[in-house]
C-alpha cells in the first residue's frame, strides 16, 4: 500500500426528503492503489454511500475528503476529475449517438484539443476490448458491450479513482468473465458496490459490509468473505464458490 | 394552435420574434442563479412531456388548425413562470425544427401565444392569486382550471389577431374569433382537468416540487404592474414594426383594419416599399416585365395569370428542374468514380 | 398513444439523416441556420396574390435536398402531415375573395416551401449543431442548455412510456388502451420515473465535467466556404424577391419568339 490516502469519509449522515435515513454515521479511508468492495443487502445504504462520495448529494453531518479536498459545492469541479463513475444502468451514462461521442465526452468538457480526445477514445476502448464498436451506436448494444462503452467513457477522463455501481448486474457469464479480467488488469484505485460476492473474491483486496446505514465490518476480502456468522446477519451469503459443492456435497478444500 | 410561417407576414413575425426574445431574455436573467443540479433536468423532463402530450390533437374543422394541448400551464405550476417559459419555447423550437409545425419566423408568435399568457399572465393574474394563501387540493385544482381556461383564451385570440395583422387569409374578424374562441374554451377545460391532475399528483407524490415554485424560490413572485407594463411595452413595438411594413404591405394591413374597423384605406407611404422599388428599377434589365410588388392593380401579372407570365413560369420550373437533373448526374457520376477506385 | 412514440422515434430517423458526410453536413451550421431564416423571410414577404414570384424558390430546397443526398420522399411525406392544416385555413379564401384561389395557392406554396426548409435545415445539421450555431450567435446558455435536454429526453420519455405501455397492456389484455381513470395515476408515474432517470442522466453528464456548454467536434471555426454559401444564397433570394423571374423570362419568351 503506497499510503496515500485518496478518499476519506468521515461520520457520514444523510436523510431524504420523505424522511428515510439512509446513511447513520459511516467512516472510512481508502488508500491509493486499494480495490475495496462495498456490500450490503438492498437498502443498507450502498447507492447514498456512492452519491455523497461523488458530491451528488451533500450529507447532513460529517465530510467527505478527496484526497485532501473536502468535497463541496465549490470544489465539485476539481474533486469530480478525480473520480470516475460508472452508473449500474448504462442507459444512464451512453446518451450521444455514437460510442466515440460517448467516450469523447468527457475530455471534450475538459476542452481537450481534439487528437488528443481521439488518442483517449481509442486507448479506453481498447482497455475495455471494444475498439471495433466505436462507431456503433450505443442503443443497438448488447448489455455488456453496454458495460464495456459505459466504463470506456469514464476511463477516457483518466480518473484517480474508479468508482462503479454493481458493474456485473444483467451481463451474461462470458461478459462477466471479461468484465473482471478488464477489471484486475486496471491499476486505478477502485470502489465496487455489487451483490455479486464472488466478483468481488476476485478482484477486490478489501471488503466494507453496510447495514443498515452502518459500516458494519471493514478489513481484507478473504476475512470478511470467508465469515459465514457476519454474512449472514447482515443479509448476505458466503460467496457461491465457497459454498458446498451442489453436486457431491463436499466442502472445498481449506475451509 | 402552432402557426406556420405561410399564414403570417415578416412584419409581424419579426415583432413578436422581438416580443419574445425579450421575455426570454427577462427570464433567462431571472433563473440563471437559480438554476441547480435538480431544477435542470426537471426542466428537460417537462420540456419532453410537454413535447408529447402536445402530439395529442384535436382537429378543429375549417379554421386549419388542430387544438391540442399546450401545457403552459403546466410549466408554470411545476417550474415556476421564468423557467417554464424557456421550456416552452424549447419545445416549440423542436417541433418547429423537426415537424414544421410551427414555422421557423412563426416561431415568436406561438412562444408567446404558448408560452407568455399561460407563463406570465395567466399564472400570476389568477393561479397565484387562488393559491396565495396556501396549497390543498381544491385550490390547486380551481386555479389550474381556471389559468388554462383563461391562457388558452388568450392565446387563441392572440392567433387571430396575429393572422388578420399578417393579411395573408381571408377569415373575417367575427367569424374567426367566433371558431376559434369556443373551441379553445373547450381544449381549455380538457387542459385544465389535465394540468389539475397532474399537479395534484405532482403535490401528493413530491410537495417539494411545487412547495419550491411557491416560495419563490423559482421566482414564482410577478407583480401585475411589470405583467402590464410588460403587455404595453410589447403593443408599442408591435405598432411600431408593424406600421414600418405597413407601407409595404398596403393590401395586408389595411384590409384587416378596414374590414375591422370599416375605415378608409391608409395611404401607402415610402418605407420598404419604395426602396423596393427603387432597387428594382435600378438592377431591372428589361424595365417593363412585372415588378414583385403587392400592389393589387398588377394582380395578373405577378400571380402570373398572363400569357408570358405562364410560359414564365413552366420556364422557371423547367430551368429548376434542368439543374436538378444535372446536379443528380454530377452526383451519380462521382459515387461510380469512387466505387471504382 | 402509439402515435406519440411513432413521431418519436420520426425525431431520431432525421437526427440520424444529419449524420451524413456530404458537402452541406459539413458547413458551419450558423451558415445554414442564417441561410434558412433569409430564406424564411423572404419567400413569407411575398404578398397575398403573389405566385410566380415564389416559384425560382423551389431552387433552394431542390439543390439542398440532392446536394445532401436526403430522403426526397421521406421529406415530403412530412409535409403532407401538415398540409391539411394549411389547407384548412387557407380554402375559405376562395369563398370570401373573387381573387381567392390565387391566395390560397400562394399559401400553398409558400408553406411547402417554408416546411420544407426547416426539415432540411435540421436533415442537414441536427439538434446538437444547431445548438452549437445558436451559441454562436450569442444566444443564452441557459436556453440552449434547456434545448438540447428537452431532446434527449424525449428518448427517454419514449422508451419509458413504451416500457409502461407493455406493462399495463400484459394485464389488462381485453382492454384498448389505458383507461380514463387509471390515466391520472399512469401519467403521473410515468412523469416521475422520468425525471428520476433524467436526473441519472444529468448527474452522469456532471460527473464526466459536463458544465453546462456544448463542446461539440472542436471544429466550430467558420471557413470561407461557409460565408460563401450564405452569402450567394442570400444573393439569390434577394434577386428572386426583387425581379419577378418566371416573367422575365417570359417576356424574353416573347421577344425571341414574336
Amino acid at each position: 500500500m503506497s499510503g496515500q490516502r485518496i478518499i476519506e469519509v468521515s461520520n457520514l449522515h444523510f436523510t431524504y426528503p420523505d424522511g428515510h435515513e439512509a446513511v447513520k454515521g459511516i467512516s472510512f479511508t481508502i488508500y491509493q492503489g486499494e480495490s475495496v468492495g462495498i456490500v450490503g443487502a438492498n437498502g443498507s445504504g450502498k447507492s447514498t454511500l456512492l452519491s455523497l462520495i461523488t458530491g451528488v448529494i451533500f450529507p447532513d453531518k460529517g465530510e467527505v475528503k478527496v484526497g485532501d479536498v473536502a468535497v463541496t459545492k465549490k470544489t465539485l469541479a476539481t474533486v469530480r476529475q478525480k473520480l470516475g463513475m460508472v452508473f449500474q444502468d448504462s442507459d444512464d451514462q451512453l446518451f450521444m449517438t455514437t460510442v466515440y461521442d460517448d467516450v469523447a465526452f468527457g475530455p471534450r468538457n475538459y476542452k481537450l484539443d481534439e487528437n488528443e480526445v481521439k488518442a483517449r477514445v481509442e486507448e479506453a476502448l481498447d482497455m475495455v476490448g471494444i475498439p471495433h464498436l466505436i462507431d456503433r451506436a450505443p442503443y443497438k448494444l448488447s448489455g455488456g458491450e453496454k458495460r464495456a462503452a459505459a466504463i470506456a467513457s469514464v476511463l477516457s477522463m483518466k480518473p484517480d479513482v474508479l468508482i462503479m455501481d454493481e458493474p456485473t448486474s444483467g451481463l451474461d457469464p462470458k461478459s462477466r468473465r471479461r468484465f473482471i479480467n478488464v477489471l484486475k488488469g486496471f491499476s486505478h484505485t477502485k470502489i465496487i458496490t455489487s451483490h455479486d460476492l464472488d466478483m468481488v473474491m476476485e478482484t477486490c483486496n478489501r471488503v466494507i459490509i453496510l447495514k443498515e446505514g452502518k459500516a458494519a465490518a471493514d478489513g481484507t476480502t478473504l476475512e470478511i468473505l470467508t465469515n459465514g456468522e457476519l454474512l449472514d446477519d447482515c443479509g448476505l451469503e458466503v460467496p457461491l464458490s465457497m459454498q458446498k459443492c451442489p453436486v457431491c456435497g463436499t466442502c472445498k478444500q481449506g475451509l | 394552435m402552432h402557426m406556420a410561417d405561410a399564414l403570417i407576414s415578416p412584419a409581424v413575425g419579426g415583432a413578436m420574434t422581438a416580443a419574445a426574445a425579450g421575455v426570454a431574455a427577462y427570464s433567462v436573467k431571472k433563473i440563471k442563479n437559480d438554476l441547480d443540479d435538480k431544477a435542470v433536468p426537471m426542466m428537460g423532463v417537462m420540456g419532453a412531456f410537454v413535447f408529447a402530450s402536445q402530439m395529442i390533437n384535436f382537429s378543429i374543422p375549417a379554421t386549419g388548425s388542430s387544438g391540442h394541448l399546450g401545457g403552459g400551464m403546466l410549466l408554470a405550476i411545476l417550474l415556476g413562470p421564468h423557467a417554464g417559459f424557456l421550456t416552452m419555447a424549447s419545445v416549440l423550437l423542436i417541433q418547429a425544427l423537426f415537424f414544421g409545425d410551427g414555422g421557423l419566423l412563426a416561431y415568436g408568435c406561438n412562444v408567446i401565444n404558448l408560452g407568455f399568457f399561460t407563463c406570465f399572465t395567466a399564472y400570476p393574474l389568477i393561479y397565484r392569486r387562488i393559491t396565495r394563501k396556501g396549497l390543498s387540493s381544491g385550490r390547486i385544482f380551481w386555479a389550474s382550471m381556471i389559468s388554462a381556461v383563461a391562457g388558452l383564451q388568450m392565446g387563441s385570440f392572440s392567433v387571430v389577431l396575429e393572422t388578420l395583422l399578417s393579411g395573408r387569409t381571408e377569415l373575417p374578424f367575427k367569424s374567426f374569433v367566433l371558431l376559434m374562441q369556443p373551441i379553445h374554451l373547450a381544449i381549455g377545460v380538457v387542459e385544465g382537468l389535465i394540468t389539475a391532475a397532474v399537479a395534484a399528483f405532482v403535490w401528493k407524490a413530491r410537495p417539494e416540487i411545487l412547495e419550491r415554485v411557491e416560495t419563490g424560490k423559482t421566482m414564482g413572485d410577478v407583480s401585475i404592474k411589470k405583467v402590464l407594463s410588460v403587455l404595453l411595452a410589447a403593443a408599442v413595438i408591435i405598432g411600431g414594426f408593424v406600421s414600418w411594413f405597413a407601407s409595404s404591405n398596403p393590401d395586408g394591413l389595411e384590409w384587416s383594419i378596414g374590414r375591422i374597423a370599416g375605415t378608409a384605406e391608409l395611404e401607402a407611404s415610402g418605407g420598404v416599399h419604395n426602396f423596393m422599388a427603387n432597387v428594382q428599377s435600378k438592377t431591372a434589365i428589361l424595365p417593363d416585365y412585372g415588378f414583385n410588388t403587392t400592389d393589387e392593380s398588377e394582380t395578373s401579372e405577378y400571380a402570373g395569370t398572363s400569357v408570358s407570365g405562364i410560359a414564365g413560369g413552366a420556364m422557371t420550373l423547367g430551368l429548376a428542374a434542368l439543374i436538378g437533373l444535372a446536379i443528380s448526374a454530377v452526383k451519380k457520376k462521382k459515387t461510380v468514380r469512387s466505387r471504382q477506385h | 398513444m402509439s402515435k406519440i412514440v411513432e413521431s418519436m422515434y420520426s425525431i431520431r430517423m432525421l437526427d440520424d439523416l444529419a449524420r451524413k458526410d456530404t458537402a452541406i453536413h459539413k458547413i458551419h451550421p450558423a451558415a445554414k441556420l442564417l441561410t434558412t431564416i433569409a430564406y424564411l423571410i423572404t419567400v413569407v414577404s411575398f404578398g397575398r396574390y403573389e405566385i410566380s414570384g415564389l416559384l425560382p424558390f423551389v431552387l433552394y430546397p431542390m439543390v439542398i435536398i440532392l446536394l445532401a443526398e436526403l430522403p426526397a420522399a421521406q421529406i415530403f411525406k412530412r409535409l403532407l402531415i401538415i398540409e391539411p392544416l394549411i389547407i384548412g385555413i387557407g380554402i375559405l379564401n376562395p369563398l370570401f375573395d373573387p381573387r381567392g384561389w390565387i391566395s390560397f395557392a400562394s399559401i400553398m406554396i409558400k408553406s411547402g416551401l417554408t416546411v420544407t426548409a426547416c426539415l432540411i435545415l435540421v436533415s442537414t445539421t441536427g439538434l446538437d449543431k444547431i445548438a452549437q450555431a445558436l451559441r454562436t450567435l450569442r444566444v443564452p446558455g441557459v436556453f440552449v442548455l434547456q434545448l438540447i435536454l428537452t431532446f434527449r429526453y424525449i428518448s427517454l420519455l419514449t422508451e419509458e412510456l413504451a416500457r409502461m405501455l407493455r406493462a399495463y397492456v400484459m394485464r389488462a389484455p381485453l382492454r384498448k388502451g389505458v383507461r380514463l381513470k387509471d390515466c391520472g395515476s399512469f401519467v403521473g408515474q410515468l412523469l416521475l420515473r422520468t425525471s428520476d432517470r433524467a436526473q441519472r442522466v444529468y448527474d452522469s453528464m456532471k460527473l464526466r465535467g459536463f458544465d453546462g456548454e456544448y463542446h461539440s467536434n472542436g471544429e466550430s471555426r467558420i471557413a470561407w466556404r461557409d460565408v460563401l454559401f450564405l452569402i450567394s444564397w442570400s444573393l439569390f433570394f434577394i434577386i428572386a424577391r426583387i425581379h419577378d423571374i418566371p416573367a422575365f423570362l417570359g417576356l424574353l419568351l416573347e421577344r425571341v419568339i414574336g
